[in-house]
């Protein structure tokens, strides 16, 4: 096991190192010069030739990368230019936010996804099977920031239930776990349930069909085994792989959670990303984008050793 | 043999053997789901291409005595926007943008990849390592985050949202363009033809593409409408089209000021997005299993 793990390791260190780069290039394929977001419109050319040099927008470009992989090595992804507060402190405490959330919708959709999905594989081609699969194909297919849209107008607008926007009473910013926050938590976790809830429904429907087909059930069944536990045996064969799709779509609703976060103002790292957009903040936007994508490629790091611990079959792969 | 009944003509050709495009395209008509949505797509890419003949009112001219009218309204049957704009005719003009930035990243994804991907899998060795490591790299990024980077750093525009959507796609295309093509590789038929004296090229043009097309191209329909919905997702969020133009997200994003006067016109926009990416969801299901004879 230790074997295997530290081969993934190594396996993705040139994949972060890659990474870094891309973030690393997303400032220099703005159009124009890095330097026209920090630089006052006004400024004059001293001023402009002292920042190209503090930045270090002079040097070659690999000797850049070199240094500014070197400074994110030791935590520093330099500072907002519309705050002047270090990246890092900034882009950490908005994913805090976005954790919660993203940890809400997939308790909501996981098991959402895991019960449609076993449900309709079991049943195949029935009128369950259907249903199911049906709400599957409109979670994958749906605009989740319509469909945003669309609960703040029934749940906010026409019943007045629950708020619309933000992340807690008085538009704070802290979280807290009482009713009174959960209240805003609740309609953008369901919407950003909803796509995690048909893709997983869907993997776990082939999964389980796929199963059931096998010999072995025929085997277990043959042998006068009771159906609840012959389920228990698919449940266990479908696990590896329905694991992955589970990891995968959490790190999606982490790294791709811009468009509900706008539609419902919640402070984590996707509205922290739309105003470094829009503000033309780079050190911001790269800073966010390098932090998200890490935290990516951890997730799917820990959900490979996961599936190994719990699947003999892949260390062996 | 003059008298020759409609039946006996229509029966000849069942006798003759069907080629296995012939046999998934009987499958794909038989299939009610996926006739549905082609005929849905159709009609919506029909009006989007012929709006300017079909009588609608300028989508571009407001006016502000009947901003935000309900649906229904006489002469407005679907209501009209924060401008006064007719949504009717909006929506439908609207189907012009968003279906292209919506679609043309598939497309241009598909060529791409699939030749990435062919190359790939046929050379294999080192140019394999080569072109599938990198495809890696776009992995490491959740497709949503990878576009809003993309577009957030190159700025707002159509040009850049369907740049930033293709660098999106083309990795995802290459996998599974490299998987099939790995597949097919070391069959027999490949085999003769290398033996016949066929060079790489005329190998990967002739034999292996007309074979590796099927399963890469019900994958890109499976796409669309995730393009449709990111595309729609850059206009929503600012940073694909600019107004006035008329396109499906952007109008999202202004009528969302709306919600609290006119919320159900305000969300019309985004049926039309839904419809076109369900519509390419199930058309690729329904491909999916009519290619899969074994069924």
């Amino acid at each position: 096991m230790f074997a295997y793990i530290a081969r993934r390791i190594v396996y993705v260190i040139p994949i972060v190192i890659s990474v870094a780069l891309v973030c690393f290039l997303l400032v220099h394929i703005t159009p124009g010069d890095p330097l026209v977001a920090v630089l006052p419109a006004d400024a004059s050319q001293e001023l402009a030739a002292q920042l190209r040099t503090a930045y270090g927008f002079d040097r070659p470009l690999p000797v850049q990368f070199g240094l500014w992989l070197w400074r994110a090595l030791h935590g520093d992804l330099g500072s907002s230019i519309a705050t002047g507060r270090p990246v890092l402190s900034e882009v950490l405490r908005a994913v805090g936010n976005t954790v919660t959330l993203a940890v809400a919708a997939a308790l909501i959709g996981f098991t959402l996804g895991l019960m449609f999905g076993l449900i309709a594989g079991y049943f195949r081609d029935t009128w369950i099977d259907k249903v199911a699969t049906s709400i599957a194909i409109a979670g994958v297919s749906v605009p989740h920031y319509w469909l945003g849209m669309v609960m703040v107008i029934i749940f906010s607008v026409q019943l007045n239930w629950l708020p619309a926007v933000g992340a807690g009473p008085g538009g704070s910013g802290s979280w807290g776990w009482d009713w009174e926050h959960m209240k805003y938590l609740i309609l953008p976790a369901i919407t950003t349930a909803v796509i995690p809830m048909g893709i997983i429904t869907r993997t776990v429907r082939a999964l389980t069909g796929d199963i059931l087909s096998q010999d072995f059930v025929e085997a277990l069944r043959a042998k006068g085994m009771r159906e609840l536990d012959v389920f228990r045996h698919v449940i266990k064969n479908a696990a590896p792989t329905a694991l992955a799709v589970m990891g995968l779509q959490l790190g999606y609703m982490l790294g791709g959670s811009i468009l509900i976060e706008t539609v419902f103002s919640w402070p984590g790292s996707g509205l922290l990303l739309n105003s470094a957009i829009f503000q033309r903040d780079l050190p911001l936007l790269q800073g966010t984008i390098l932090v998200l994508a890490l935290f990516f490629v951890t997730l799917n790091l820990l959900v490979d050793i996961a599936q190994a611990a719990i699947d003999p079959r892949i260390k062996r792969g | 043999m003059t008298v020759m009944s409609d039946t006996a003509l229509q029966a000849a050709p069942a006798t003759k053997a069907r080629g296995y495009w012939a046999t998934v395209g009987r499958r794909i008509a038989r299939d009610k789901v996926s006739m549905v949505c082609a005929f849905v797509l159709v009609l919506i890419f029909a009006s989007a291409l012929l709006a300017p003949w079909l009588g609608l009112a300028d989508p571009y001219q407001g006016s502000m005595i009947r901003r935000l009218r309900h649906i229904g309204t006489p002469n407005y049957p679907l209501g009209t926007d924060e401008l006064g704009r007719d949504m009717l005719a909006r929506l439908i003009y609207g189907g012009r943008l968003s279906l292209i930035i919506g679609i043309l990243p598939v497309i241009f994804a598909f060529v791409i990849g699939t030749s990435l991907g062919l190359v790939a899998g046929y050379v294999g060795g080192r140019l394999n390592t080569a072109i599938m490591r990198t495809v890696d790299v776009f992995y490491a990024f959740p497709s949503v985050l990878l576009a809003i980077a993309i577009s957030g750093a190159l700025g707002a525009g159509i040009v850049n949202s369907i740049v930033s959507l293709t660098i999106v796609f083309v990795p995802q295309i290459t996998r599974v363009a490299e998987s099939v093509t790995t597949g097919v590789r070391n069959m027999d038929f490949v085999e003769a033809a290398r033996a016949s004296g066929a060079g790489p090229f005329t190998i990967m043009r002739v034999h292996m593409l007309g074979n590796v097309l099927g399963p890469i191209f019900v994958y890109a329909t499976g796409l669309i409408s995730v393009s449709m919905i990111l595309a729609a997702g850059l206009s929503f969020l600012g940073l694909g089209t600019k107004p006035p133009e008329p396109e499906w997200g952007l109008m999202l994003n202004t009528l969302r000021t709306a919600i609290y006067i006119n919320p159900w016109v305000a969300a019309l926009p985004g049926v039309m997005i839904f419809a076109v990416s369900i519509c390419f969801n199930l058309l690729s299901d329904g491909m999916r299993s009519a290619m899969d004879i074994r069924n």
